[in-house]
């Protein structure tokens, strides 16, 4: 933690053209600073909510981190941020204005909502279900840097393949598709009992037309993208909602709390649940060991307004916590 | 219907994996007219899972399929 230069100060001594001037870290209002192991070296971690960079930035960018990177390297971080490499404190100064200059800021750390990630979602993914780059740049602008007890993670996956990992997260939203069947223009081809991987759907042996069963059910539309009349269509779209997870060295997997949740409840729920966390964690206590501690009931009994029909079973949640 | 559709081409695309069945089929489809139709025989698994909706998404129509043992007989019809 000593490495962590927000924490550890926030006045430093630097020289600039040759007068001495005081670095204000407070000032800078951001912890993307971190040191690295070598002498007054840090690496600068840039905010990049969903891995997302237009390519007129990332030219800007790319020149800013050529001039200030002492090794002419930067890394992509496992939150999809960019990292200037090597940079010499001293230039936070100058490094800051050139990126103030161009609109781009830097990510945060400590406990903290941090920059949200997400994968490429409904907007160009076949697979995406939801608008998972348009809701992390939504939470990035609402709710980047709340304080909290212990770092707070937020991520998007745009359907259940999961790319962005919302079983690991303290907060995770992932797409879902409620099929629903008509029987009218089913031809009984059989294509959507081959297409569902997960045996949801099996064929009728007399007229292959589908047989449901939702207990099987993830909710990830492959029978709607594949069946070629459209008898299989979406009723409703939304989130599967997934909180307390978290990596790191005791892993441990986030419980299922709410489902079909829509996108403009998204504030909410991350809102609400803040909240929660706030009253109820400790400090330097993720809120997966919040939920352990005081019990996913609790949680659920506070969001029953915002989760309403939504909410899963608090029974289902917490056998899933094992 | 489908009885009466005669297709302009069949593409056998039993054993070509995935997406390269998909791609065979796209170019098929490129050289083809309007309305046309194309008969393409797809193993079951990986291929009927993927490329039927594939062919969905670049907007032609898949009219008729027939199950065959292992695998299945569409017909495409070309779409704009
Ligand atoms: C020396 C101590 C540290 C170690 C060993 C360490 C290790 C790690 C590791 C392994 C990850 C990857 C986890 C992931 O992908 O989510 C990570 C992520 C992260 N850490 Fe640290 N960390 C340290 C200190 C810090 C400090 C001091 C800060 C804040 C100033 C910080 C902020 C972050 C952030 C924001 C992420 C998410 C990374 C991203 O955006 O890609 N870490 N850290
Ligand atoms: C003031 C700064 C920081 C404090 C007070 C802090 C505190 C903590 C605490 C208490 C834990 C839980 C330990 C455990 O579960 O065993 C933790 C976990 C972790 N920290 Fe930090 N940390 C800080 C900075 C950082 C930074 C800068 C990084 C990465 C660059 C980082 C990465 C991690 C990672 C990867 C974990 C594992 C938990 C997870 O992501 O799920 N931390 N940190
Ligand atoms: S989670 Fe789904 S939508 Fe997102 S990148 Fe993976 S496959 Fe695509
Ligand atoms: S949504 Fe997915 S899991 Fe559910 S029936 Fe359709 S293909 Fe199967
Ligand atoms: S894929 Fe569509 S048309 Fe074919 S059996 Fe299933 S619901 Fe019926």
């Amino acid at each position: 933690m000593d490495r962590f230069i927000e924490d550890k100060t926030t006045r430093v001594e630097v020289s600039l053209d040759g007068e001495t001037k005081k670095l204000d870290f407070g000032e800078l209002k951001t912890g993307g600073f971190i040191k690295q192991r070598q002498r007054d070296l840090f690496t600068v971690r840039l905010r990049c909510p969903g891995g997302r960079v237009p390519t007129d930035k990332l030219i800007e960018i790319s020149k800013i981190a050529h001039k200030y990177s002492k090794k002419g390297v930067i890394h992509l971080s496992f939150r999809q941020s960019i990292e200037i490499l090597y940079v010499d404190y001293k230039d936070f100064p100058e490094l800051v204005k050139e990126l103030e200059a161009i609109g781009w800021k830097v990510a945060s750390c400590g406990p903290r909502v941090r920059v949200p990630t997400a994968c490429g979602g409904c907007e160009y993914n076949p697979n995406g279900l939801t608008d998972t780059q348009a809701l992390a740049k939504m939470v990035d602008e609402k709710f980047f840097g709340t304080p909290t007890h212990h770092k707070f993670k937020i991520s998007f996956s745009g359907c259940p393949i999961d790319c962005a990992r919302t079983r690991e997260m303290d907060l995770g939203f992932q797409g879902v598709v409620e099929p629903e069947w008509e029987e009218p223009p089913c031809t009984g081809c059989t294509i959507c009992a081959e297409a569902c991987k997960e045996g949801a759907i099996e064929s009728d042996p007399d007229t292959g037309k589908p047989i449901y069963y939702p207990d099987k059910c993830i909710y990830c539309g492959d029978c709607i993208r594949a069946c070629p009349t459209g008898a299989w269509r979406a009723k409703r779209y939304g989130h599967l909602v997934r909180i307390g997870g978290k990596h790191g060295r005791w892993p441990m997997e986030a419980v299922e709390v709410a489902l079909f949740v829509p996108d403009e409840k998204v504030p909410e729920v991350i809102e609400k649940t803040i909240e929660w966390y706030m009253a109820n964690g400790m400090r330097g206590e993720r809120i997966g060991k919040t939920l352990e501690r005081v019990g996913v009931e609790k949680y659920l009994e506070f969001m029953k307004d915002v989760f309403g029909d939504n909410v899963l079973e608090a029974k289902e949640a917490a056998c899933q916590q094992k | 219907m489908s009885a009466e559709v005669k297709p302009v081409d069949t593409l056998d695309l039993r054993g070509v994996l995935c997406p390269m069945n998909f791609v065979k089929t796209k170019l098929k489809l490129e050289s083809m007219q309007k309305g046309e139709v194309l008969e393409v025989i797809l193993d079951s698994g990986e291929p009927i899972q993927n490329v039927p909706k594939s062919i969905k998404e670049e907007g032609h129509k898949i009219i008729d399929v027939k199950k065959e043992e292992d695998h299945f007989r569409l017909l495409v019809e070309k779409g704009e």
